[in-house]
This record gives structure tokens, C-alpha cells and sequence, in this order.
């Protein structure tokens, strides 16, 4: 049982941490000075929520594997994170479609996880709601500023969230790990998660004078059971780069 | 008609004091961005506790030109100063 709840403690990991990567490749070069400050300031957030993730997983392990090794000496095939935080920047309607989904997911889920039956989590949970809350204003606005804007915001949001729509369905597929937390009331029910995050999502999009795509496409998956694209390869590389050219080093 | 957003100067509050500094300045679309942009650029050391954004053109100063006449009779008028009542202790910090 323990190694089942350390595989779900390494997707929580893995997705804050990959997500942090992807914001962290942005800095200097945001749009405006205080949007680079704001996505910095996202991705210092979600990293520190990744190190208690990490850690906790780690302990429970006990095989002593601290949060870097856990972080840098695992290759793309171990990592468990959403196929949605590894796609890219590309433009910053991209960067804001994909916070919003997953900032959306992130709040609802942990607001769910705060009443986890194991202790732990639910304190990691708490803690990291008030910031995710904050995350989630600000791409929710930013979803709206852009919608609602020029023909030029509007016609990029709405691609974006057209493009990165397939990435949604994983964050509530529930499969045999997600179902055996579910019972042994550490993690919420996906379903309900899912029916709160349509709602909210189809209200902002609505504000944002935006179209939601179709609810019955197809949708990828894989990433939580370590199946990903080539981009988390290319992540990978420049993120473990450093201690596995240099290993031991310390600062 | 320039495309660059509004700047707006902002004064945030520390949590041990009674009045908002002037702290920095930032560009904004419009005011309530301005107090996230100003949360996000000015309180990442957990610097305040309440942040005031004013727009800069909303703002009027002094001219530095003016600082003989508008400043230079107050300095010797000792007078003025409340310096010589003898405070009776009932009245406390006053």
C-alpha cells in the first residue's frame, strides 16, 4: 500500500514541478515586466509545493531518497505528471490556456484534498491552496482580459484552449491508483472534481466571451503512468543536466 | 497615442506602521491589475499588508524649482514647534 501512495504522491510532484520548469523557461522574457515577475512568483510557488510533495514521498518510500534525487535522477519513463504541463510555452495565449486549466484543476482538487484522511497530505494541501488560489485569479483574469479583448487576443486564446482541450480529460480520468486512494479516502472522487472544474471553466469562458470546446472529444492520456511526448525528454535534459554531469555537487 | 499600458505609482503599508509608503512604481491596463501587478512586483518579502495604486498622471508635485519659497520660511520659526508645554503624564504618547 505504501507504494501505491508514493506513485500518487510523485504525480502531484511531477506535474508542480514539470509546470515550474515550463514557467521558469520564461523568465526575462514575459511580455511585461510584471507579468515575467507574476510567472516567476507562479512557478517559485509550485516548486516549493513540489519539494513537500517530494519530500513526503521520499519518507514514505524508505528506500532514502531525498527530494533532488527523486527530482533529477529519474528519466522521462518514471515521471507521472499531467501530458498537459508538458506541452509548450508557445505563444502567451498558450502559456495562459494552459495555467488556467490547470490552476482550475489545482484549486478544485485541492480544496477536496485538504479533507484527505492522511495527515500530511491534507497539510500540504492546505498550505498550498492560499497560493493556488492566487494562481488561479490571475489566469482566470488573464483568460478573460485576452477573450474579451482585441480580435487578435480573442481569435489566439480561443486556439489555444482549443489546442490544449485534449490535455484536459487526463487530470480526471481516474484509473486503478486514483480508485485505491479514492477508498482509502486519501484522494477525492475525480468525478465530482470534474463536474465543479466544467462549471467554473464554462462560466469564465462565457465571461470571456470565448467558446468551450466540445466536451465529447477524445482525449489523451498517458503521462500519469509515465507515458509522455518527447517533450519531457527535452525538459528533462535541461532541468537534470547539472547534477548528473556533476553528481554530488552541492551549492 | 502610445501602446504602452498606464503607470501607476504605488504605497503599500507594512504591517507595523500607520501609513502607506510610496514604494515603486509599475504599468498597468487598468487599476485592479495594478494591485496585482503591484502584489506580485512589491510584497514578495512580505513587505505590507495593504497596497494604494494611484494613477502616475493623477498625482501632482511640487516644483523643485520652488523649493526656496515654499519651504525655506518654516525653517526658523521655532515658535511653531509644540516644544515648550510641559506634557502632564495623564495624557500619555501623546
Amino acid at each position: 500500500m505504501n507504494n501505491t501512495k508514493f506513485e500518487y504522491l510523485l504525480r502531484l510532484a511531477d506535474s508542480t514541478l514539470i509546470l515550474s520548469q515550463r514557467l521558469t523557461e520564461l523568465c526575462g522574457k514575459g511580455p511585461a515586466l510584471e507579468e515575467d515577475m507574476a510567472l516567476a512568483n507562479v512557478a517559485l510557488d509550485l516548486i516549493g509545493q513540489a519539494r513537500f510533495w517530494y519530500d513526503y514521498a521520499g519518507a514514505l518510500e524508505g528506500a532514502g531518497r531525498t527530494e533532488d534525487q527523486l527530482a533529477f535522477l529519474r528519466d522521462a519513463h518514471e515521471f507521472h505528471n499531467f501530458l498537459l504541463v508538458e506541452q509548450p510555452n508557445g505563444n502567451y495565449a498558450d502559456t495562459v490556456a494552459r495555467q488556467f486549466y490547470f490552476d482550475s484543476w489545482h484549486c478544485l482538487f485541492l480544496e477536496q484534498l485538504r479533507n484527505s484522511t492522511d495527515q500530511e497530505i491534507a497539510a500540504i494541501a492546505n498550505k498550498a491552496l492560499k497560493e493556488v488560489r492566487y494562481h488561479l485569479r490571475r489566469s482566470k483574469d488573464l483568460v478573460v482580459r485576452l477573450g474579451d479583448g482585441t480580435e487578435y487576443s480573442h481569435r489566439l486564446m480561443q486556439a489555444a484552449l482549443n489546442d490544449l482541450w485534449m490535455f484536459t480529460g487526463e487530470m480526471f480520468q481516474a484509473d486503478a491508483l486514483d480508485l485505491a486512494m479514492q477508498r482509502e479516502g486519501v484522494a477525492p472522487d475525480l468525478s465530482v472534481v470534474r463536474k465543479e472544474w466544467m462549471h467554473f471553466v464554462s462560466e469564465t469562458l462565457v465571461e470571456a466571451k470565448l467558446t468551450l470546446p466540445s466536451q465529447h472529444d477524445w482525449m489523451q492520456s498517458g503521462g500519469k503512468q509515465g507515458v509522455h511526448s518527447e517533450k519531457l525528454g527535452y525538459i528533462l535534459a535541461e532541468m537534470q543536466y547539472l547534477p548528473r554531469a556533476y553528481p554530488g555537487a552541492v551549492w | 497615442m502610445s501602446k504602452q499600458w498606464p503607470l501607476w505609482e504605488i504605497f503599500i503599508r507594512s504591517q507595523h506602521g500607520l501609513s502607506h509608503k510610496h514604494v515603486g512604481s509599475l504599468h498597468a491596463t487598468d487599476a485592479e491589475m495594478a494591485v496585482c501587478n503591484a502584489r506580485d512586483v512589491y510584497t514578495r518579502r512580505n513587505e505590507g499588508v495593504s497596497i494604494w495604486v494611484v494613477r502616475a498622471n493623477d498625482i501632482t508635485a511640487s516644483s523643485p524649482g520652488d523649493k526656496e519659497a515654499i519651504f525655506e520660511p518654516s525653517n526658523n520659526k521655532v515658535y511653531r514647534h509644540p516644544t515648550f508645554f510641559p506634557m502632564p503624564d495623564e495624557v500619555g504618547n501623546l
